[in-house]
């Protein structure tokens, strides 16, 4: 573990980003167009890529053990779509989640660190990571002090890190930076390059709980800075735009962008997740569509 | 002039420097009555070619030099002019114009700088435009001066007309190479205004020569950016319009008088520079 | 796996449909809004497949001065009487019909002139309608524009333009001239006639009165009728700077006023505080746009020392993800060399480069076998001194040098007898005015490139041309002035 720490990085040597050069180029993506094989499988890479995520006050036993089974079986029927990559939960549910997850490929992701706002001191939320791990997490999603970060503490978030990282064991570790709360790119990148320093196995864009998540142009921030990192380290590091992605659409432009700057060694579970919670059904009925031609309805998919 | 004074001698101005031409040859200049009043440097074109290569050097600083310091200096060569008007007048007179005629030239003159001064730092506003472009970008446009201006002043000996043809152009930024009527004493007297006015050496060059043998090396050199050819000879035009095409060469045709005011007369020897940003954080 | 298969890298093709609407297999002259035949007609080609496309007109010294009488006539009898804002009312409306026929324009313009239907689509044409909806609205607030001065306009204007941006360029060149109140006789490139005719029905749709527009198609000895025509008080040329200054020499002692967009060598200089992955996209814009058929094409790039090798490899890397081929698929982001003639320019140019010892690097890949195509290519080593550096390609070709401080870069970028475009990219707020300030262009671009608006004046300095189009500098273009 010890060797994946990277020097603490300074200010100076991330690359300044150009907001309106960033959007540009984002929207450069969107007018690729995928058609007939590419698009299919396109659209069963997605299916492969999802964390199927709850974070609600309401998650309950039963809620978690249905979403769990549309994850492990998203098209029933069509064994050549999923699973899904994992489930994303809270702590108290893993428990459940490894058990509905039993005996299939889909990992147990659990945000941890006082998920959404990370405003607590280290050692509980290193707890709280410790505890999810024990419960049988695969995966932690940690967020950052956005706060410190704010106030300039930066080596206070790559300690955190490093931190969390260590507390994770065998767990992968997703850094969370909750980019509608840093807002400017300039600020993404360099949270990307700390986060990857300090050892982060994905970095990831969203908690879903403000109001700005995920966009394209962020995440072309945060994939770029995967890129320079990899060409300075040899180290890859996976990439989790979480919040906003709710249509098929959009999940394609994703991945076209994927693709065209990190390279098609990226294109798996093992180095790109999407977070979302209503993106499956709309994948679904575009693999459907794709199949039979027809458009779809709702009432033809399961609401797990 | 006057027989018992001193003659004057009569030179070039180039590089702020008063030298005779490199090729010695001179131009008798007599009064309208036949008198002796000097003998005019006849420049050669190895003399333009040597002003081009001083005003080239004087032109960056001149452009970078600010609005208000350019205008303060337009208004101290109006001032040192009005000081010396006596002096013009009395050319003037020997060169034909009567007393009064003579006087209204000059005070003309005065009055160009003056009214020109006052432009220095007017006229990029009004030629200026911030474009409202479609995309997230802040883009503007502004006059930036064409560098280095070829004059070919009336042929008129008259001051105000030659002060007419020269203000607008070097207001605006541009280093001059004049080329005054081959008997203009007044023009070779008033580069002695500029030189006692702080116009930095090389910013304006002023040459007295024939003209049918220079016309044709200021349109055509390849380090003359724009050119103000003042003339109503068709064939004249003509040819310079021709010649100036080997390094499209800004040409501005005016008929042979002076110019009326205007700040358009600015804008011939600007170009217009656009510049985008890109509004972001 | 197939290649197209999303995992192996691929796109499956996904080509632009062109089955809603027709390109007729001959056009006539386009004079006085009727379609005249002439005695001569030539064809033109798509240059991706070398398909020959349609058969027009040639205009000969006949059809030439039925245009130009055509025009004096409307200019007479129709346009220089009508009031301004009727004028206006016309322009509004082409503006809407060409953005309603947007798509069948960006098709037929990727078939004529091979460059990729996504510029086409979303550059080109809407831009192009853009430039007819701004002028409109200047028809009858000419005087506002002209402070102090009185404005009218020059009476028939003879156009002609080149092929790179063919219907760009013919709204560039007709709007601005129909609001100032003038009437024009247009030629388009001998090699892309298609959209500039297209256009002439859309006027007639538009119920634009006769002989206000005339569109004449041939080779050069048309426009060079045309340009030295006796009764055309205006010429405005977009070409080559060789073709600019004969035609600056053909109007010498006429009296016409003229208006000149030439070539360039466009100077893009990267520091090394830049935005970098963007300035790498702004490079990529500079060059590859429209396959650098670009007067302002960011074809000289000025690398800081200390950042060239990484801006390099980044370059090469995004220039393997560029996709050459069918012009008509929306995927495609490199299209047809616009004829063999200028492919053949570029090769030998490029040629010329490996022999004076510049470094040649190409992306990898094929290229389609009918058709015109050059790969996305870049030297590194490059000197002043070389041809690359020194000429203008007018091809997908970027020539790389390295400095070490601004002033160097300056007197580096400043050192062409062009002066069209520059680029600067630095995150530094006063490097960027200083640099932009100094840069001898008209238009310069700091952390963006090739970025155009009608609002936004674009023209050269030096041997780039003179006078400027768009924004309300490019209205002097198309008026007489008093003052």
């Amino acid at each position: 573990m010890k060797s994946e720490v990277f020097p603490f990085p300074a200010r100076r040597d991330s690359p300044a980003i150009d907001q309106s050069g960033v959007e540009e180029r984002a929207q450069r993506f969107c007018a690729r167009s995928l058609k007939k094989e590419s698009k299919m499988s396109a659209l069963k890479l997605a299916v492969s890529m999802l964390d199927v995520t709850t974070l609600e006050g309401a998650d309950s036993v039963g809620k978690v053990h249905q979403m769990c089974q549309k994850a492990r079986q998203p098209l029933p029927g069509d064994p050549s779509v999923g699973p899904a990559a994992a489930v994303c939960v809270y702590p108290r549910m893993v428990s459940t989640a490894v058990k509905a997850v039993e005996k299939s490929k889909v990992r147990v992701a659990a945000v941890a660190t006082q998920f959404p706002s990370g405003q607590m001191r280290l050692k509980e939320r290193l707890a709280e990571v410790r505890y999810a791990v024990g419960e049988g997490a695969d995966e932690i999603d940690m967020v950052i002090s956005r706060g410190q970060f704010l106030q300039g503490e930066y080596r206070a978030i790559y300690e955190e890190i490093i931190a969390c990282k260590e507390a994770c064991g065998k767990a992968h570790l997703k850094v969370i930076l909750e980019t509608g709360e840093l807002m400017t790119y300039d600020h993404v990148r360099y949270a990307s390059d700390i986060a990857m320093a300090a050892g982060a196995d994905f970095i990831k864009t969203s908690t879903g709980k403000v109001p700005i998540a995920a966009t394209l142009p962020v995440t072309l921030v945060m994939l770029q800075a995967i890129e320079d990192f990899h060409e300075r380290t040899g180290r890859m590091v996976g990439m989790k735009p979480a919040g906003g992605i709710s249509n098929a659409k959009l999940a394609l432009q994703y991945l076209v962008m994927l693709r065209e700057i990190l390279g098609t060694k990226w294109l798996t579970p093992k180095w790109f997740r999407f977070g979302a919670s209503s993106l499956t059904n709309d994948l679904l009925m575009q693999i459907r569509k794709q199949e039979s031609g027809h458009y779809q309805s709702g009432d033809y998919f399961t609401q797990d | 002039m006057s027989t018992s004074g001193i003659p004057k001698t009569y030179k070039l101005f180039i590089a702020g420097k008063f030298p005779r031409s490199e090729s010695g040859r001179i131009t008798e200049v007599r009064s309208a009555q036949g008198e002796f009043l000097a003998n005019a440097s006849r420049a050669s074109r190895k003399d333009f070619r040597n002003s081009v290569v001083a005003a080239r050097k004087a032109a960056a600083g001149w452009a970078k030099a600010s609005s208000y310091l350019k205008g303060q200096i337009l208004y101290r060569i109006a001032e040192v002019l009005d000081g010396r008007s006596e002096q013009f007048v009395k050319e003037l007179g020997a060169r034909g114009f009567s007393q009064k005629k003579a006087e209204a030239d000059v005070a003309e003159a005065v009055d160009l700088l003056v009214h020109y001064a006052g432009w220095t730092d007017k006229y990029q506003a009004l030629f200026s435009s911030v474009n409202p472009v479609a995309s997230a970008h802040f883009n503007f446009s502004v006059p930036q001066p064409s560098g280095l201006v070829g004059i070919i002043a009336p042929r008129s000996g008259s001051l105000a007309a030659l002060v007419s043809a020269i203000a607008p152009a070097l207001l605006g930024g541009n280093a001059l190479v004049v080329l005054a009527a081959q008997d203009a004493l007044s023009a070779i007297s008033f580069a002695e205004v500029l030189v006692s006015s702080d116009v930095p050496a090389g910013v304006v060059n002023l040459l007295t020569a024939q003209r049918a043998e220079l016309v044709p090396e200021f349109v055509k050199h390849m380090d003359v950016n724009a050119v103000l050819l003042c003339s109503d000879d068709v064939d004249e035009r003509k040819n310079a319009e021709w010649q100036s095409a080997e390094n499209l060469k800004r040409l501005s045709l005016h008929p042979d008088r002076a110019l009326a005011r205007s700040p358009y007369h600015i804008l011939d020897f600007q170009e217009i520079k656009t510049t985008w940003h890109p509004i972001g954080v | 796996m197939s290649a197209n298969d999303f995992l192996a890298g691929g796109f499956a093709p996904a080509p632009e449909s062109s089955d809603h609407f027709t390109i007729k297999k001959n056009y006539d002259l386009y004079i006085g809004g009727k379609w005249t035949q002439a005695a001569k007609r030539f064809q033109t080609s798509n240059p991706a497949t070398g398909e020959v496309i349609s058969e027009v007109a040639l205009a000969g010294t006949k059809e030439v001065n039925l245009a130009v009488k055509a025009a004096r006539k409307a200019y007479d009898e129709v346009w220089s009487k009508m009031p301004a804002s009727e004028r206006g009312k016309y322009l509004f409306r082409i503006a809407r019909l060409l953005q309603e026929r947007a798509r069948e324009f960006a098709v037929t313009e990727t078939i004529d002139g091979g460059k990729p239907i996504r510029e086409s689509r979303d550059v080109d044409v809407p831009l192009a309608a853009a430039h007819f909806f701004y002028h409109a609205g200047w028809a009858d607030k000419l005087e506002y524009a002209f402070p102090g001065a009185k404005v009218g306009p020059l009476g028939v204007v003879a156009q002609v333009i080149p092929w790179n941006f063919p219907l760009l360029m013919a709204a560039w060149k007709i709007a601005p001239a129909l609001a100032c109140g003038n009437t024009v006789v247009l030629k388009p490139a001998e090699t892309t006639p298609l959209t500039a005719l297209k256009l002439a029905e859309l006027f007639d749709d538009a119920g634009l009165p006769p002989g206000v527009v005339n569109i004449i198609t041939g080779a050069g000895e048309t426009g060079q009728a045309l340009v030295e025509h006796p009764d055309v008080n205006k010429v405005a040329f977009t070409g080559s700077t060789a073709v600019g200054k004969a035609i600056r020499r053909s109007v010498a002692g006429t009296g016409k006023k003229f208006t000149l967009e030439l070539g360039g060598k466009a100077a893009n200089i990267i520091f090394e505080d830049a935005a970098l992955n963007e300035a790498v996209e702004g490079i990529v814009n500079g060059i590859f746009f429209n396959q650098g058929h670009v007067c302002c094409a960011g074809s000289r790039l000025f690398v800081q020392e200390s950042i060239a090798s990484q801006v390099i490899k980044k370059l090469q890397k995004r220039m393997q993800t560029l996709i050459v081929g069918n012009p008509l698929d929306k995927n495609t982001d490199i299209g047809a060399i616009n004829s063999a003639e200028q492919l053949q320019r570029i090769k030998s140019l490029v040629k010329a480069g490996q022999a004076e010892g510049a470094c040649l690097w190409q992306a990898a890949g094929g290229l389609p076998r009918k058709g015109n195509w050059f790969k996305p290519t870049l030297f590194t080593d490059c000197a002043q001194s070389h041809r690359i550096v020194q000429e203008e390609i007018f091809g997908p070709v970027l020539a790389i040098q390295t400095f070490r401080t601004p002033q160097e870069a300056l007197s580096k970028a400043n050192n062409t007898p062009y002066g069209l475009s520059g680029g600067v990219w630095t995150d530094k707020g006063s490097k960027a005015f200083k640099m932009t300030t100094g840069l001898n262009a008209g238009v310069v671009w700091a952390n963006t490139f090739n970025k155009f608006d009608p609002s936004s004046p674009f023209g050269g300095f030096k041997e780039s041309g003179i006078g400027r189009e768009g924004g309300i500098h490019g209205l002097s273009a198309y008026c007489q002035i008093s003052h």
